[in-house]
Parts: structure tokens; sequence; C-alpha cells
């Protein structure tokens, strides 16, 4: 898995947002558009894309889309 | 794995009854930004709810529902040999709701009864307790009421769990007939327990503290004899174990998703119904959703969801799968095969 096509994947979750303006830094939890309902599309999109499972804790534990994708990334592997 | 199958036992009856009372899920500005509304009822696809009067207990909704059932099929209250009650709001601690439930529906004192609780996967469970019952010698007649009224142990400033749940109640008449096999699957995974729990009971005695309401995660309001959910755990949960769990219980049928009349899942939120209906490859129209009307209630909402949207569709024979999954953690899936199944239409109390 690489991390531009993740933040692709993330991005394209947001309606609201310029998909432009998100990156492998932005700190996803700080973005407008950015809910608990938001999270549970983050949690479905890793299930169906990775055939991951992603936990509340590990989107907690998460500031930047990085750290999400570092997360998965160490679950596919 | 619990995998079981029954001979000769089938539902012959199904009814509801909820409340009159609706909350509208627009009216939450208190507790959700007005510009977030929309895009919340869009999300979970809950417009509207019921919700009981402080003097109406899932009981109360239940006994309605069988008075309901019981008179559209000619019931006499003597041939039936057991009464289940599962809930999680039953009306005390003790006795057990069922017992009062034998009186009040005059059913006669050799009638069994005792109580189940199980959170949203407990329709499930209770009705395998049914199905066991009613295949024994000596048991004929099964009556299971499933009702909930989890709008008394929700705090209304809780916006992760005041948005989705509603009050309902509900019979279901399980015997002795000329059914095919019913297949049911059920699991059980306590690791999970923290996901969705009330923390007061036994383990954490109940003080004056624990009905203080006080400031808990995100900004929600509770207190400790009040609901808590991990959304995103539970969510986790569901996606990760409900389409496998039905995949499972369709190959060890041997049918596949076009034998499959109706799939009926627990009324979570539209949002993990759509997750699933799209994972399994299942036709939409073949997955009845209530949830609009009724919202999330918990384990009621697999035999609402039968009365409200299959109300005259299961005469003749049909293949009807039952999906539940919540707290515990806990989740089941159930192929069961339809004859002449009598829904009655709704009614409110």
């Amino acid at each position: 898995m690489n991390l531009e096509q993740f933040i692709e994947n993330f991005a394209d979750l947001f309606d609201e947002t310029d998909t432009d303006t998100i990156n492998a830094t932005t700190q996803f939890k700080d973005i407008e558009e950015w809910s608990s309902l938001l999270a549970l599309s983050v949690i479905a999109m890793i299930d169906e894309e990775y055939d991951v499972e992603f936990k509340g804790d590990d989107i907690r534990g998460s500031n930047t889309v990085e750290d999400l994708y570092n997360i998965v990334k160490s679950r596919v592997e | 794995m619990a995998k079981i199958s029954f001979h000769g036992v089938g539902i012959k009856a199904i009814s509801a009854c909820v409340p009159k009372d609706v909350v509208y899920n627009r009216d939450l500005g208190y507790l959700i930004p007005q510009e977030e509304i929309d895009k919340v009822i869009d999300n979970i696809g809950i417009e509207e709810r019921r919700i009981a009067p402080n003097d109406v207990t899932a009981s109360d909704l239940c006994f309605k529902a069988a008075q309901k059932l019981m008179d559209d099929n000619d019931i006499a209250p003597e041939s039936i040999d057991v009464l289940l009650f599962m809930s999680q709001t039953s009306d005390y601690r003790i006795p057990a709701t069922s017992c009062i439930m034998q009186h009040r529906l005059g059913l006669p004192k050799t009638t069994l009864c005792f109580d189940i609780s199980l959170g949203c996967s407990g329709y499930l469970f209770a009705l395998s307790t049914a199905f066991a019952y009613a295949s024994m010698d000596g048991i004929n007649r099964v009556l299971l009421l499933d009702g909930e009224t989890f709008s008394k142990i929700v705090n209304r400033r809780d916006k992760v769990d005041w948005p989705l749940y509603g009050d309902a109640g509900t019979a279901t008449l399980v015997e002795k007939g000329d059914f095919d096999d019913a297949t049911f699957i059920l699991n059980t995974d306590g690791s999970g327990e923290d996901a969705l729990k009330i923390h007061a009971g036994m383990r954490n005695p109940i003080t004056p503290e624990s009905c203080v309401e006080r400031e808990q995660e995100d900004g929600n309001i509770r207190n400790d004899l009040e609901v808590f959910m991990d959304g995103m755990d539970v969510f986790n949960f569901a996606i990760s174990k409900v389409p496998r769990c039905v995949k499972e219980l369709l190959s060890v049928t041997g049918k596949t998703v076009d034998d499959v009349d109706y799939l009926v899942f627990h009324q979570a939120n539209r949002f993990m119904m759509d997750f699933f209906v799209k994972k399994l490859k299942m036709d939409r129209t073949k997955v009845p959703y209530c949830i609009s009307k009724y919202g999330n209630t918990s384990s009621t909402s697999v035999p609402l969801t039968v009365a409200s949207e299959l109300c005259g569709k299961l005469g003749g024979e049909n293949t009807v799968v039952m999906s539940g999954f919540g707290a515990g953690l806990s989740w089941g899936a159930a192929l069961i095969p339809m004859k002449n199944c009598n829904v009655s239409p709704v009614i409110e109390y």
C-alpha cells in the first residue's frame, strides 16, 4: 500500500472540504468537516480498501493522516 | 461457534406496539448545531422515534402487542406453555417481568416463565431459546415478548446515543408445525464489554453519586445509570463481524443471497445497514428498514421491522434471514423458513 493512495481514499470521504488541502501532515481532527460520523466513514473505508480492523482508540490516538496510514500499514503487513 | 438447527418449529405470528409520542430528530438543535442536524439525520437515517411516557414500560408495550397477536390469531391463553420476556429495561430488578406478564395475560399457572437479558443481539438469542423449548416434548407454543424503552436509560444530552434510540414492544409466537429447518449462528466476545455499558450495577454499587450527571467524553452528559457507547468501537465490531456471520449462515445452510427473500438487520443506524447491504452484495429491496420511523429500538428492532415492513408479505413460504449484534459483545444470525406467518400491523399504545 502507498501513502498517496491512502490520502486520496481518505480525502474522498469529505464532501465540503477541498481535497487538495488534505495531505500526509494534515491534522485531520482540525478539519472543519470532521465529525464522529466521518470517523465511522474512515473505519469503513479502511475495512473495505485494506481489510484492516480499525478501533476507536486508533482514531483517538492519531493526529495526522500519516498516523492513520502507519497504523493501517503495520496491520496489512 | 454455536451453530444450531431446529426441525418442525417455526414462527406462527409477530406483532408490535409503539408509544404514541413522537420525538423528531430535527428538533435536536439544543444538542447538535442546527447546520449539522440534516447531515446527522441523513447519515443515521432516523427522522423520528417513539418515546414511552414515564409510566409506560417495555412490558406494557409488549402486553399490548401480545394481546393483539392473541386476538388476531385466536390464541387461547391456556394454549401457551412458555413465556419469555427479553429486555434490558424490565419492570423491576426482582421479580422477573415474565412472571408478571403470565398473570396479566391470563396464562395458566403451569406456564414456564423467565426473562432473558441481552443487548441489541437479544432477539436472535431469545428466539433460539423459544425454538429450543418449542422443540421439546411437552411444549407446543412459546410466546416471546421482546421490548425495550432505552429512552429511560439514555441521557437526553448524550449526542452519541440520544438521536438513535426509540422505544417499542413486540410479541412473537413460536410453535411446532410443518416448518422447514431453521438455523442459528450465535457468537460472543466478552473482551469488548466496555464498548457499550451501563456502569452502575453490582460491580459498581449504586450510590447517590451514581445519579449525578457529569460531563463525559466530547461534552456528552450522563450519569452512571445511563448507557455509554463507544460508537467507533461498536461500528468497527459490527462491520467486521456482521457480514461475515451472515455469509457463514448462508454457507452452512447451502444458500446464496439470491435464495433469501428478506434480510432483516437489527436497525442500528442507516449508515451501518447500507454498509452491510453493499458488503453482502444484497438486493436492497430485500432488506427492509424501519429506522427512519422508529430509530434503534435495541433487540426489539428485528421483530418491529418485520411488523412494520413485512406485514402482508409473509403469506406462503418465505426464507427470512435475521441478524442482530450489540452489547456484550454479542452477535448472531438466523435463517428462518417462514410458512404463512401472520404479521399484525404495528399498533400504538
